[in-house]
């Protein structure tokens, strides 16, 4: 398995970057106030209003790091890609695929059946975690539900119906989400998820974490050769990258979700790292972006045993362990795409 | 791995400086510079190999010498920084 390397975030506004040889020159007003050699970089990862000179992107794009653009807010803008990469039979298969409903429908519900079995988990251990806290038999009932669902979705062979269950099993996950949140319950608390714009601290942070996460998901799909594009799950629409968004189903609950969770419940956040806007958009402060990304970095070097490959890795490579097994899936290796799950 | 790359280049003749700044400049292109002549590198062991290389292929070995201690993958505890100039920890969070 590859080794994961480290990720530049740059979030001090009018910063520039150029290249120096092997290095990435962080400029700040004509002024150098970092720079790092490209090896050690996996990605970069820009907020807000700085730029980067062109031979800087071309560097990127040779040794696969990916150089993503986003708002101040976490919204994405670009992502540099260069060369497609790996295998053009690859991709065509890829796309033959996703062009059949049926074939697609075949991974789509491995994607939904990783998603509410890594859901229906997270429950199982809140409610072994802290009995006393939560409302047990809601949990359990919501657990059972998922259960029953997983059965379902096993049996399905058609899109619509899987996109149905995969809804059913968001709602009653959402409706308990809000008890796993234990501490500073004032001023973090769940009710419904809510997007462009996140109308409180917690929506904020998700959909932070959501876009950090899909980059990470569409460059790994990227790097083993896949169309971060072209999907099986979602369908294509222009300027969405489909596929990235069908793998992170599954990681989204045990990633994204958990680690959101963590933060507010080891109090690592609190009410006066966001503020609100007029519009109603609840949105984090620069230091608590910074924060943030500080313990996402942390998180991604924390190591978990995959548990399908059986080897022990670190959380930042699971995204790109699930492109190479759908890859290998793709290319006939594999018979079923397996999906994470996490226990 | 960590490896720390130290050396002194003879500056007596005007082709001294020139390899100077040519092996510090091959010495960037792989690590940080964390004193005039010092770098640590975080390099897997092809880089390092490369690095290497492109060194003795630049040094007058004659006049000059070139140093690397290799402190392995777990160096965190092996390096103690006082003073000005903390260097970038390479491998911990990078947010500028």
């Amino acid at each position: 398995m590859k080794k994961l390397l480290n990720t530049l975030f740059v979030t001090s506004p009018d910063v520039y970057l150029t290249l120096n040889g092997e290095n990435i020159v962080v400029m700040k007003e004509k002024e150098r106030i970092g720079r790092i050699p490209l090896h050690n970089l996996e990605a970069v990862y820009t907020f807000g209003y700085s730029g980067a000179s062109p031979s800087l992107m071309g560097a990127c794009a040779e040794r696969s790091i990916s150089l993503v653009f986003l708002t101040r807010n976490g919204r994405f803008l670009a992502r540099v890609i260069g060369k497609s990469r790996g295998n053009v039979t690859l991709r065509k298969n890829q796309y033959r695929i996703s062009e059949d409903e049926n074939k697609s429908a075949e991974i789509a519900r491995n994607f939904i059946v990783g998603k509410i079995y890594n859901n229906k988990w997270m429950l199982e251990r809140a409610t072994r975690d802290y009995p006393l806290r939560i409302d047990v038999q809601k949990f359990k009932d919501t657990s059972c539900h998922l259960s029953e669902l997983l059965i379902q979705v096993r049996h399905t062979a058609k899109l619509d119906l899987l996109r149905g269950y995969e809804g059913q099993a968001a709602i009653s996950y959402n409706e308990v989400f809000d008890q796993i949140i234990l501490q500073q319950k004032e001023d973090f608390y769940f009710h419904r998820r809510s997007r462009r714009p996140p109308l409180d601290r917690v929506n904020a942070m998700l959909s932070f974490v959501y876009t950090l996460l899909s980059n990470d998901v569409a460059a790994s799909l990227e790097s083993v050769g896949l169309d971060a594009y072209v999907g099986f799950l979602h369908r294509d629409r222009p300027g969405r990258a489909s596929l990235a968004l069908d793998v992170m189903e599954e990681l989204r609950g045990v990633y994204a979700d958990r680690f959101v969770i963590s933060l507010v419940n080891k109090k690592v956040v609190n009410k006066d790292d966001f503020f609100t806007k007029e519009s109603g958009a609840v949105l984090m402060t620069d230091e608590a972006r910074k924060k943030f990304l500080k313990h996402w970095q942390d998180r991604k070097q924390e190591k978990i045993k995959h548990p399908y490959i059986g080897e022990k890795i670190s959380w930042g490579l699971v995204p790109y362990a699930q492109s190479m097994l759908l890859a290998r899936y793709l290319r006939g290796d594999l018979d079923e795409y397996p999906p994470f799950l996490w226990k | 791995m960590l490896v720390v790359i130290t050396y002194d280049v003879s500056t007596i003749s005007s082709n001294g400086s020139k390899r100077l700044r040519k092996v510090s400049k091959i010495c960037q292109d792989y690590g940080i510079r964390v004193q005039n002549s010092v770098f640590e590198c975080v390099v897997d062991s092809a880089q390092l190999r490369q690095l290497k290389y492109k060194l003795v292929e630049t040094i007058d070995e004659k006049k000059d010498s070139l140093r690397i201690y290799r402190l392995g993958d777990n160096y965190k505890t092996k390096v103690e920084h006082i003073g000005t100039k903390g260097s970038i920890d390479v491998e911990g969070p990078l947010i500028i």
